[in-house]
């Protein structure tokens, strides 16, 4: 594993980077507030090919490496995690259509995907059913020409938008997964606002009733939506809300070191207060070693090496508890500042918490890293 | 055993810890097997034996025993060459 980025990693987070600082940091507080990220701005995210980018070459996709991948992640992040979470749902549902898709529906799906001309959304998650996936209630029956679809889901990040919705259900016993257009026929979308971090990513309940879904759009087999499809969907997830935090952190960073240099309190900034440093080194120090996990599981999922999965959710229990950690302190540090929208470091707090609970909480990781054979390095 | 069942046996030993398993053994009745065994077992079979996984290999049976991965890779191999 070499830690150094290669040239042509530098140089695509330097565009990220300069993309985001321009068009989406100065903007990200007011579309939190709005609870809406703009068409404009999806648009731009296509044509610079930030959505799909995970599609390999042979689907349309620019097949970024994982680390670059990566760093795409943290920059979009440190603007603004509701963008970032549009680039997270989009590509967990063409990481398992590419994953378990037949070869129609690669062809079909990934290349549209690739383009962002169609907008993917995990429907996985219910009124009565989070954590405890398999408990999903949506039910699929094959009706001959076509599974018919019956259920509630929620919490689906940018279900107002999506064009396809990867959806879990249970046929008979076995849980399934469905590819599920947003036209189809009983599928219905609602908006659900109010939410307290991510506010911008435009979440939906999605109902399903009598939803007709063709038969060529099961994906992978009946009884493997979870074990497989689903799993490889939220691995992808995982990776991605990895880096997002790392960008959060980040983000804390920046803006408590800007702060600490101008505010001044005492006579002298707050830089030159020792408990204040004492904060700032947390995010540094933690930064840094959040940064290698994803790093060092990137290059795991690169190779494709079996302990990638486990290397992925430990990075995404650190970085993750840490963007709250981190982001508690940068609102500390900002004293009233902080709780105001004058500045994002509240924005943060909010957006960080959501980390700690998206594709698989603090507590399933906890429970669960110590079941992975992790490998050495 | 081969080489590929070896292989196969070595790697599921991680997740059978003091338990010798034996290449007809089905690994589902000893229990311990979830979603991330299944995961890993993919990423294993792929890039220890330079197969593809896909959806039409979605078999329990493919992944039952030692023996069954090995005759899944071996067919594998045969539809590749």
């Amino acid at each position: 594993m070499n830690l150094e980025l290669t040239a042509g990693q530098r140089a695509a987070r330097a565009e990220f980077r300069a993309f985001a600082a321009a068009e989406i940091a100065p903007h990200a507080g007011r579309w939190d507030r709005e609870e809406a990220i703009p068409a404009g701005l999806i648009d731009e995210l296509r044509r610079r090919g930030y959505l799909g980018s995970n599609v390999p070459r042979d689907f349309g996709g620019l097949g970024r490496d994982m680390i670059t991948y990566g760093l795409l992640t943290e920059e979009i992040a440190r603007a603004c995690s509701s963008v970032r979470s549009l680039l997270t749902v989009h590509d967990m549902v063409a990481h398992a259509v590419h994953r378990w898709g037949s070869r129609e529906q690669r062809e079909r799906w990934l290349p549209a995907m690739a383009r962002g001309e169609v907008l993917g959304a995990l429907a996985l998650s219910e009124p009565g059913a989070g954590s405890d996936a398999k408990s999903v209630e949506t039910t699929a029956v094959d009706e001959g020409d076509a599974w018919v679809l019956d259920g509630r889901k929620k919490w689906t990040t940018f279900g107002q938008i999506a064009g396809l919705f990867l959806v879990l259900a249970r046929a008979g016993d076995k849980p399934t997964a469905f590819l599920v257009e947003r036209e189809s026929p009983g599928l219905a979308v609602r908006p659900l606002k109010g939410i307290t971090g991510t506010r911008a990513s435009m979440l939906a309940e999605i109902a399903l009733e009598g939803c007709r879904v063709p038969k060529e759009n099961l994906l992978g087999r009946a009884g493997f939506g979870l074990s497989h499809v689903i799993a490889a969907a939220l691995e992808q997830g995982r990776y991605s809300v990895a880096w997002g935090s790392v960008g959060i952190v980040q983000a804390c960073l920046d803006a408590s070191r800007a702060y600490a240099a101008e505010r001044r309190q005492f006579g002298v900034p707050l830089a030159d207060h020792q408990l204040i440093r004492r904060m700032l080194t947390g995010m540094i120090a933690g930064v840094r070693a959040a940064r290698l996990l994803c790093l060092r599981a990137g290059w795991l999922r690169e190779t494709g090496d079996p302990g990638a999965a486990g290397e992925v959710m430990v990075a995404k229990y650190f970085a993750s508890t840490l963007a709250t950690r981190a982001a508690n302190d940068a609102v500390q540090i900002h004293g009233a500042n902080g709780c105001s929208e004058e500045y994002p470091v509240g924005r943060y707090l909010r957006d960080s918490r959501v980390m700690e609970i998206i594709e698989g909480s603090t507590q399933i990781q906890q429970i669960t890293i110590p079941l992975f054979e992790l490998p050495e390095f | 055993m081969d080489e590929t069942q070896t292989k196969i046996k070595e790697f599921l030993a991680r997740f059978f810890k003091n338990h010798d398993l034996q290449p007809g053994e089905d690994i589902f009745a000893l229990g311990f097997v979830n979603s991330l065994l299944a995961m890993q077992l993919v990423a294993f079979v792929e890039k220890e034996f330079g197969v593809a996984v896909g959806d039409e290999d979605l078999d329990l049976d493919n992944f039952r025993t030692i023996d069954a991965i090995a005759g899944l890779v071996a067919r594998k191999r045969g539809a590749a060459a």
